[in-house]
């Protein structure tokens, strides 16, 4: 059904304007007072000055987590970079001495140019390694290098996790990650 | 010979005082506030922030300093001539724009008596509308000079508009000079001693008219259809840039002032106040502090209808000059005399 439009026919009142003139400048002025003096209507946010939070779930800039002695909790194991959408993570693995950590990666580069921030590489990470709770912006750089992110600059931003290595199945025999 | 030297050189003193003190100081500087206030009321009007961000150091004062950026960056920026053949008249427009607007103060009595009157010419509100309606060479001669298109549109806007409204605000007038029997303004004024004798309560309809004629005379919103950012960009100062754009539009602001203190003279009993009489000093300066007052309340009213009421059309704007505010004029005028003359037979 069309929707039906109420509209007011203008009368000899409205088409002599001076009252509505008179009433519309009553109105601005309320409006003036009321933003000047009782609530503000204005929903602008000052931006650098002031800013609105983000929300809990906002993906931001990635960090690699870290176990208790400060290492990396990454075990290379490619499942981010086979999950990524925008293939911008590559892992150079290496053997690592503990052999109940196997692997870890000498090279974690994210290239943040071509990642779309879908938080895909933190679901797959069986190890709580990768995170994409920064609550850090995108941060704008000079040259296309800078918008690569090594491991070390991601870790820079980590945290030591509690959480168990490698998921609840294999924590009896490791137990490394408390 | 000797003391009619002095008194000259007096005479001329007091003028250039008198001038300094009230063109330069008062007009100029509301003017130029003008600039910052009218942005910043229609920002807070529409739930906007507007400019804020012009300091010096850590003062802000919610963006005063903006009246002082803005002639900085207009000083410093490209003056741009367009490829015009008359560019002679392209940079005479602005000036001849803002000498009339300036020149009108000339006869407004800010305060009582000569001294507070840079010149009382007895012919007073005719020297204004003489004044006021050379400001249409300014637009029209920018427009044309500007070899553009949209300029000349609104310049042939302008020219209509403005001869139209100038027929009825000079009619809307003619029931004041009826009732106080004077074009002088400073007469005008001191026939409103009481607070019944006001113009606006005497001729209520012939300060509507007032209002209306002299605001599509100023070509502001609801009148700018000579400017009419929708349809010709920005009408005759299109091709305008850094000095000459910021003088058309301090013109305007300065007009903006006219309006105020002539309505101000004309209808709200210029610098008298009801039930204070008295020629001391201090009477003096309340006397025009009120003058300032009512001034500034007609400024603000000017702003506030400017950002209330949409734009009329061309076509709307050339009806209503002719077919309704000439006729309420030419009515009001008959009652009026015929009012007058019942009274002057009681």
């Amino acid at each position: 059904m069309a929707k039906v439009v109420n509209r007011i026919e203008p009368d000899f009142a409205r088409q002599a304007y001076v009252v509505e003139a008179i009433k519309g400048v009553g109105l601005v002025t309320r409006q003036f007072a009321r933003n000047i003096f009782g609530r503000k209507d204005t929903p602008t946010v000052q931006y650098p000055e002031e800013r609105k939070p983000y929300a809990a779930r906002f993906r931001g800039r990635h960090r690699l987590m870290r176990r208790d002695d400060g290492q990396v909790r990454c075990v290379a194991c490619m499942l981010c970079a086979t999950a990524c959408p925008a293939n911008c993570i590559g892992i150079v693995a290496a053997e690592h001495g503990n052999p109940d950590i196997e692997k870890y990666p000498t090279r974690f580069e994210i290239d943040l140019l071509k990642c779309i921030y879908c938080g895909f590489c933190e679901e797959a990470c069986p190890c709580d390694a990768i995170r994409l709770d920064s609550g850090i912006h995108s941060v704008p750089s000079m040259t296309r290098r800078d918008q690569k992110a090594g491991v070390l600059n991601l870790m820079a931003i980590g945290a030591p996790s509690i959480a168990t290595q490698g998921g609840e199945f294999k924590s009896e025999s490791h137990g490394g990650g408390h | 010979m000797h003391i009619t030297g002095n008194l000259l050189l007096d005479t001329i003193l007091l003028a250039v005082f008198k001038m300094v003190g009230f063109m330069f100081v008062f007009v100029m500087g509301l003017a130029t506030v003008l600039t910052w206030v009218e942005r910043k009321y229609s920002a807070v009007v529409q739930n906007r922030i507007g400019p804020n961000r012009a300091n010096v150091g850590t003062l802000r004062l919610g963006g005063l300093f903006h009246m002082i950026a803005d002639p900085i960056k207009m000083l410093t920026k490209e003056d741009f001539t367009p490829d015009t053949p008359n560019p002679i008249l392209f940079r005479l427009a602005p000036v001849l724009a803002l000498i009339p607007a300036m020149l009108v103060f000339v006869v407004i009595p800010f305060g009582p008596g000569d001294n507070f009157q840079i010149s009382s010419v007895n012919a007073g509100i005719l020297f204004i509308f003489g004044i006021a309606s050379l400001n249409v060479y300014g637009a029209v001669l920018g427009a044309w000079a500007s070899n553009n298109k949209w300029s000349l549109m609104g310049g042939l806007r302008i020219s209509a508009q403005m001869i139209s409204y100038e027929v009825a605000i000079g009619l809307s007038l003619c029931g004041i000079f009826m009732i106080y029997g004077a074009v002088d303004l400073q007469e005008i004024v001191v026939g409103q001693s009481t607070l019944l004798s006001w113009g606006i309560f005497l001729q209520p309809v012939s300060f509507i008219l007032y209002l209306t004629c002299a605001i599509a005379e100023n070509k502001r919103a609801p009148f700018d259809v000579a400017e009419a950012e929708s349809e010709l960009t920005a009408g005759y100062w299109t091709e305008y840039s850094a000095m000459g754009f910021a003088v058309l539009a301090l013109s305007e602001f300065i007009e903006v002032v006219m309006i105020g203190c002539l309505g101000t003279t004309l209808f709200l009993g210029g610098w008298q106040i009801p039930g204070v009489h008295g020629t001391s000093p201090g009477i003096i300066a309340l006397q025009i502090g009120a003058f300032i007052v009512k001034t500034l309340i007609l400024v603000w009213l000017q702003l506030t209808i400017r950002w209330t009421l949409p734009r009329f059309r061309y076509d709307q704007v050339m009806r209503l000059g002719w077919r309704i505010m000439l006729p309420l004029a030419l009515a009001n005028l008959v009652v009026t005399g015929v009012v007058l003359a019942i009274v002057d037979r009681l």
